[in-house]
């Protein structure tokens, strides 16, 4: 299944497919076959009715599917509807946030998903809300994805052909600009009228105005929605072992289709460039999981699956679906640094030791990178320790964890850049876009 | 600094020894009190900012510990029970 980044299908159906057998993709195979949104006719028509469970019910079958979060965290689903129900029987409320922020310049598959399938990720945000005792459901798009319409719309669909559970209130709102506004205790600040910036407690406990609150990805929610039609035996027919179902990957660089794919969950990176009809150029090394992601050799590195459990022992993660394949002919060095200069300016100014510790991890880098300043890697290194797990969020981690992975995987061009040799790729156009820096004054709200 | 929406946490358990500090970043500004009243648990990073020890508050520190919890200034030092999650946040190990 090949989605060309202006989200038509390309005439090139899938050679692979879901599970490799020509399987309809679950989430993405009606827009594949149509390239248009499913109105809620369409979608009624494909999947009837969202069977009426009860909340514990819901729980239990998220928890038996193996439903892991697709924001990044791949934290267990069921258990975390678990955790904000317990909080919301003591608090006598509860809310649900559907995050679709998408903040990370290099993913684009929920800006797709709620293009292709907005009533999925609705039915599924209702049944969480039936799983906490929420009567609220606020979705969260990205303020430059031009997704409100469209939203509002399917919300109008649902309410005129009463559709969905009653006494349930959809709303939606952009979020700003800011790469950490699209954190998940971010989010929940921001719809309960707050600034979105990240908060030291969880959402689970104290979300919307500080009430329980379940934050899940969009993705999340649509596979949620699949899980309750068709069962929890049948979510695990494709995926791993300990994180069944599919996942959205947002394949670029030097790719020859880049896009969106939905592959199950351990598909290789190998395997999705394949469908992807290949490189444009011998990688050199691919980024997972996003800017704050971490970096993999190209190699055998590339045949391992992509799920949680297999590639911590690779030491990387699979993040939120972001793969960017960066070709040899660049430098990695350069690259990562540009990637950390615009995260460092993206903090969210709360905590110490990430507002004064990430500008400096960029400037080091910097110096490193640009200047051949052959003391900055030993100060980098002092720095990334102190910074390290030291912020109320994971933005700094972050940082920390992709910086660190550039020096081990392009070691060499570390090397020549302290030697003073400068690298003849490192003005290349950049392979990770960097957005335009965001105005002195931009809003947090 | 903006304000925390936490409801104020018992921040000074009755029995520390089974506790360890915990500091809400988030808050903190860097005042630097709580190091120079228990120095051998916390100490100050480059800028300013608390490095907490890991461990269980010893007996012989136990008074010393509460009085930099209660002198803190933003209200962002508190002492948890010892085995609960992370030092500066539990939303940086459980993401949502």
């Amino acid at each position: 299944m090949t989605i060309a980044p202006t989200g038509n299908p390309t005439s090139n159906p899938a050679e692979g497919g879901v599970g490799r057998d020509g399987i309809e993709p679950r989430l993405l195979g009606r827009w594949l076959r149509t390239g248009r949104p499913a109105n809620l006719d369409e979608h009624s028509r494909q999947y009837r009715r969202v069977p009426s469970e009860s909340g514990p019910e819901i729980i239990r079958l998220a928890t038996a599917a193996g439903l892991r979060g697709r924001g990044g965290a791949w934290f267990p689903t069921g258990r975390k509807l678990a955790a904000v129900a317990e909080q919301a029987a003591q608090a006598g409320s509860a809310y649900v946030v559907v995050n679709a922020a998408e903040s990370e310049p290099a993913s684009m598959k929920d800006r797709l998903l709620l293009q292709a399938a907005p009533h999925l990720v609705l039915d599924g945000a209702e049944l969480a809300a039936a799983a906490v005792g929420a009567r609220h459901i606020t979705v969260c798009v990205h303020r430059e994805a031009h997704a409100l319409e469209a939203l509002q719309g399917a919300i109008a669909e649902r309410r005129a052909g009463r559709w969905g559970r009653p006494g349930i209130r959809l709303s939606v709102v952009t979020t700003p600009r800011w790469y950490v506004s699209a954190e998940g205790t971010s989010v929940a600040r921001f719809v309960g009228g707050g600034p979105a910036k990240p908060r030291s407690v969880s959402a689970y406990k104290q979300g919307v105005r500080n009430q329980p609150t379940m934050v899940s990805n969009a993705e999340t929610y649509a596979q949620l929605a699949l899980i309750a039609r068709y069962g929890a035996a049948w979510f695990r027919q494709l995926g791993t072992e300990t994180a069944p179902g599919t996942w959205l990957v947002t394949l670029s660089g030097a790719v020859v289709q880049p896009g969106v794919y939905e592959v199950p969950v351990g598909t290789t990176a190998a395997e999705i460039l394949r469908l992807a009809g290949g490189p444009t150029e011998p990688w050199q090394a691919l980024l997972l999981g996003g800017y704050c992601g971490l970096w993999m050799p190209s190699g055998s590195m590339l045949d391992i699956p992509l799920a949680p459990e297999e590639l911590r022992a690779a030491g990387v993660a699979p993040g939120s679906g972001v793969l960017v394949g960066l070709p040899a002919h660049a430098c990695g060095l350069a690259e990562t640094a540009r990637v950390v200069a615009w995260l460092a300016a993206q903090n969210a100014r709360q905590c110490g030791p990430c507002f004064k510790g990430t500008p400096a991890i960029a400037e080091e880098l910097a110096g490193l990178t640009w200047r051949q300043d052959r003391r900055a890697l030993q100060r980098l290194r002092y720095t990334m320790a102190m910074v390290y797990r030291r912020g109320a969020c994971s933005h700094p981690n972050g940082i920390v964890s992709v910086t660190e992975s550039a020096l081990r995987v392009f070691a060499a061009d570390v090397r020549t850049h302290q030697s003073g040799d400068g690298c003849k790729w490192m003005s290349r156009t950049p392979t990770l876009p960097i957005p335009a820096p965001l105005p002195l004054g931009e809003p947090w709200r | 600094m903006s304000r925390s929406w936490q409801q104020p946490p018992k921040r000074i358990p009755t029995d520390v020894t089974t506790c360890r500090f915990q500091v809400d970043m988030s808050v903190c500004d860097g005042y630097g009190i709580c190091a120079e009243l228990v120095p051998e648990l916390i100490k100050l990073d480059d800028w300013g900012y608390p490095i907490l020890s890991d461990g269980a508050v010893p007996v012989e520190l136990a008074r010393h510990a509460r009085r930099a919890v209660r002198f803190c200034p933003k209200l962002a030092l508190s002492l948890v029970p010892a085995e609960a999650g992370s030092a500066t946040s539990e939303t940086a190990a459980v993401a949502g």
